[in-house]
Order: structure tokens, then sequence, then C-alpha cells
């Protein structure tokens, strides 16, 4: 028997690639996951996120590039990696045709459960997951809350040291949506270490310890939550004065006050200023009375996901979203 | 590579856990058994999936045998010995063409994900549906024997000769039904598995001595009717049922089925393993 001597590091790639056809859908990502810690990758539709989630799943050969979880090479032992990674997908990988006793049976039986221990696993979960009233139901009736909750419970079975989370709740609805995170949360605590993607600011910030932001194949920023939000300025203040000429007088309050640059609206006579923190909103409008500067309008807003893209990339991840879906595996051979 | 079968675990320790380094023969048979057990339950809650070996063999049998009967061999109950044994093969093809077109339904769901991210034998998700595929073999031939029976079909090789032909037919579409799986990896949708195995399918039920002696037909045609495996098993088949004899076609028949799986298992593993 042989030993692969423990690392900080659960997830160790570099230089990842995967391309389909001409296009090149990872170029070059590395990712450093440290054991016990959320990692969150975020990123528009298209940007590589599960693209690169499946390479280290072992379910998509990588093009370039090598990875190690927990030491152990992807590319050279993906038996092993199946067995130290629970997935789990975008769309819920859970058999229509049986219920939901039957589905974590049929997954603990192939991971070498006795009969016996499947049973109490299945329902020990079912449990968990608040999925006992559904136990005997087909999961063709299940809810998509539903099918979620029985497809992360799916990749618990085996408790894996690593759990990999797909856009855990891309297409919930908000209800959903929070009891997912509420679950997601109670992973975390008994202490998984945790890759997920999505394309949601709030759940990398409500979930993750550190964040990576992909586009277009490319790593383009990493931080913790508070350092990705500090490079963009926490909100957004949207003034509009009252008289359109009083625009630029108001443009050089806001320089002498913040000492930032605000972005002007001149059709609206308006302007935005990025703020490090949504208190420094007072300081610029107490300034402008002082001024004798009168406002029609004045609004804090929250960075959008769309700005955190504005500011890192260059360009809004809404352009993205269109026609930069993966390829199908077929049209790359 | 994964597939490789050892009889021991090999082991090895990462973190504070033993994890297998590759599946033993024993995980990849116990994988099979799960997945088997998966496709009988998907069976029994889709009962669509049974017509084609439960109404076929009633129909075709009586049909073919009352419209060629008189035609080929002069009386309806002097064709049977023919027809009943080309039937038995004709439905068993039909039903392995089946288990390629549903593999590829079965791989475009989101399920496959999963078995593909699990730690199991490549080979599991492809065999135990092929195992749970022998109840539809033996519910086609079982139910063609008992149609001609009732014809008035009586096999001169009796009862051992009847369930050694009906052996032979389950494991000849057993066999032959790894031909479609192949297809059913490598194609796009299930649509196109379809067209291919009826291109396949078609030439290999009718250019056989399934329904005519091949000594009727034009020369170049009988070469080919004669090495095609599908004549093979037929004449395997009707040796054993009707004369009771354990001939060398039974051999031969045998070992064409061989050689199928031989060719189109491993390749069938291979293009399932690739698309991941």
């Amino acid at each position: 028997m042989t030993r692969v001597p423990d690392t900080d590091l659960a997830v160790a790639a570099s230089g990842l690639v995967k391309t389909f056809g001409d296009f090149r859908a990872v170029d070059g990502i590395d990712l450093e996951v440290r054991r016990g810690e959320v990692f969150g990758v975020l990123g528009p539709n298209g940007a590589g996120k599960t693209t690169t989630l499946k390479m280290l799943a072992t379910l998509l050969p990588m093009d370039g590039g090598r990875a190690s979880i927990f030491g152990v090479d992807v590319g050279r032992h993906p038996h092993m990696i199946r067995q130290l990674v629970g997935v789990t997908g975008q769309y819920a990988s859970v058999d229509e045709n049986l219920t939901g006793y039957e589905n974590l049976w049929l997954f603990g039986r192939l991971q070498g459960l006795s009969s016996a221990r499947a049973k109490s696993t299945a329902a020990d979960l079912l449990e968990r997951f608040g999925l006992n009233e559904a136990r005997d139901k087909q999961i063709s009736a299940f809810s998509g809350g539903m099918r979620r909750r029985l497809d992360l419970a799916a990749s618990l079975i085996s408790q894996p040291p690593l759990i990999f989370l797909d856009e855990p709740t891309t297409g919930l609805d908000p209800r959903t949506r929070g009891q997912m995170w509420d679950t997601i949360r109670d992973l975390i605590r008994e202490g998984s270490t945790v890759l997920l993607t999505t394309q949601y600011l709030d759940e990398a910030d409500q979930l993750a310890d550190r964040i990576a932001v992909i586009d277009r194949g490319i790593k383009v920023a990493e931080g913790t939550p508070d350092e990705l939000k500090t490079s963009v300025g926490s909100s957004t203040l949207q003034l509009r004065m009252s008289e359109v000429a009083d625009a630029p007088d108001a443009a050089a309050v806001v320089r002498r006050v913040l000492d930032e640059e605000p972005v002007l609206t001149p059709e609206s006579g308006g302007m935005n200023v990025a703020l490090a923190d949504a208190n420094q909103a007072a300081d610029v409008l107490i300034a402008l009375r002082q001024s004798g500067l009168s406002i029609a309008s004045a609004t804090v807003q929250k960075p959008t996901l769309d700005e955190v893209f504005m500011a890192i990339t260059g360009h809004g991840a809404e352009d993205e979203t269109t026609d930069r879906t993966e390829p199908e595996m077929e049209a790359a051979r | 590579m994964s597939t490789t079968l050892l009889a021991e675990h090999e082991t090895t320790e990462v973190l504070d856990r033993t994890i297998v380094t590759r599946p033993s023969l024993r995980d990849t048979i116990d994988q099979s058994l799960a997945m088997a057990w998966r496709a009988v339950k998907k069976m029994r809650r889709n009962p669509e999936q049974w017509f084609d070996v439960t109404l076929q063999p009633l129909l075709f049998t009586a049909m073919f045998a009352y419209i060629f009967g008189g035609a080929i061999s002069g009386s309806v109950q002097d064709y049977l010995p023919i027809v009943i044994t080309g039937i038995l093969a004709q439905t068993a093809l039909t039903a392995c063409m089946a288990t390629g077109i549903q593999l590829r339904e079965d791989m475009d769901k989101g399920v496959f994900d999963r078995f593909k991210s699990l730690p199991i034998a490549r080979i599991a998700p492809l065999v135990g549906p092929a195992m749970a595929d022998l109840l539809r073999y033996a519910t086609a031939a079982t139910l063609t024997i008992l149609t001609g029976l009732l014809m008035g079909y009586r096999p001169a090789g009796g009862v051992p000769g009847v369930i050694a032909g009906w052996l032979l037919t389950i494991v000849a579409g057993w066999s032959l039904a790894w031909i479609f799986t192949y297809f059913g990896t490598r194609a796009r949708s299930a649509q196109a598995v379809q067209g291919i195995s009826m291109m396949v399918m078609f030439p290999l039920t009718f250019l056989s001595n399934a329904f005519v002696p091949a000594d009727t037909l034009p020369g170049w045609l009988e070469a080919f009717v004669k090495v095609n495996p599908v004549s093979l098993v037929i004449s395997a088949v009707r040796d054993l049922m009707n004369n009771g004899a354990l001939t060398a076609n039974v051999g031969w028949a045998l070992l064409g089925c061989a050689i199928v799986v031989a060719i189109f298992l491993p390749l069938s593993v291979r293009s399932y393993s690739r698309k991941m």
C-alpha cells in the first residue's frame, strides 16, 4: 500500500487548458484551494467555470496543464480522484425513473456500500435534507429545489473530503435558493472543503472564503470577497443635479471630497461615483449643500456583478452570456 | 487503464482514508449488478419498452407463416420449422437494437454525469443494462416459440433441443447487442442510433437464411448469406430445435458471437470512456 504525502492544498491546478475546436474554453487557469476553505469561482455563463470543474472532476480530459487533488494527480489517477471528490452539477444528476430513496441506495451500492449500509445511509441523508416525505416519489414528481437537494445528498454518500458545487442555485427561486445556502453552510460548518462555481456575486459573497473571477477562460482576479469589492468600490452613488449646468461644479466637489473621478452622464445632468464605503455618500451630499449646489435625486446602489466585471475586465458580464455556452463535445472531435 | 480487472483491491492512503487505486473484478461485478438492478426497475416502470419483445413475436410469427408458408414450403405446416427459427433471430436482433437506442437516450440524461463522476468501473454502466436485457431476449424467444407451438409447430429436437435453441438465441441476442451498444456510445442522438441500426439490422436479417433457403438465391448473394453471423445462429438453432443435433453449426455460431463481443465490447467501453 502506498501513501500520498499530506498536503495543505485540496486542489492545486496550473495552466489548465480545454479547447473545443478553435474555441479555448479554458485558457491557462491556475487554482489553489486550501484544505477546509470554501473557494468560489465566479464568472458569467460560458466563462469556463463548469469546464474547469469538469476537468478537475475527471469528467473532461485536460488539453493542457496539470492538476492534483490532495496530492493525487488528476490525469493519471482518475479512479482515485473520483473517491476524493463529490460532484453536484448544474443540472441535477439523479435518475428520473427511480424514487429519491432508490437513487441514494443505488449510488451507495455503486460506491461499495453493503445493501444494509446503503439503506441506512439513504435514510439518513433523506432525513437530513428534509426529503423524507418524497422518499418514495419518483424524481419526475420532484420540484427543482428538491432535485438539487437530492443531488447534493447523492454527492455526500461517501463523505468525500472535497465537494464540487457547480452553480448550486442557478434557476432556483429566491426562497429555495436561501434554503440551499443554509444546506451548504451546514456542510461548510462540518469542515468540508468546497469548490463552488457561481454567476452570482452575492452567492460567492455569502458562501466563499476566497474567490477567483474567471472571464473568457482566463482568471482575471482572485481574493477574498472584501478585497474584490473594494477593488470596484463597495457601492455606487448616482447623482442628478437640479440644474444640468451645475454638473461640472458638482464633479469638482466630488473630486475634492473623495479624491475619486466621477463618471458623468451628461444627458441627464448627473454622474455616478464609486464609493469605498456607503457612508461616503453623506460626505458628498453635505459638501454639495455647503457649496450651494442643488440635487434632484441621489441613490446609493451596491455593486452588481456587472460592475465588478466592468471594473476587472473592462467589459460587462451580460455581453458574454449569449452564444458562448460550451459547444457539444461531438463538435469538438 | 481504469478498466483493468484485478482480483484484489490495490489501495492507496490519502489524508486519513484508504482509497481503491483501481476497481477489482469483484467491484466491477457488484457495480454491474447494481446497474442491472437500475435497468430492470426502469423497464418495469416503462411498459412500452416491452412492446418489441411481446407484440412483435406474436404478430410476425403469424404473419410470416401464413403469407410465405404456401409459397416457400408448399404449406404453412412445412414452413413453420424454417420461419420460427428465423423469427427467433429477427426478434432477438430487434431487441438488441433497442439496447443501443435506449443506452443513447440514457446517456443524454443527467444521471449519467453522476455515473461518470463516481468511482466505478467504466464498463459497469454498459454491462449492467446488457445483463438486464437478457430478460427481454428471453421474453422474445419464449413468446416466439409459444406462438409457433400454438400454430402447430412440433420441433423434432424435443424439449432439450428447444431449450438449447432458446438459450442460443438469448446468447446471440446478448452478443450482437454489443454492435448496437457501440453505435449507442458513438452516435449523437437516439434517432441517429435508430437510423444506423436499421441499416445494419435489415440486411443482417433479410440477407440471411431466416425466411428462405439459401440455395434458392443467386450465387453472389448466397456467398454473403452463408457468412452472415445471423445465418450461422439460425442454422445452429435449426439443428438444435428441428433435429436435436449438436452440430458444428452450433460451434460456428458461438464462435461468431464471441468474435462480435471481442470486437465491439472493448470498442464500446473505449468510446464510452472518451465521452467523459
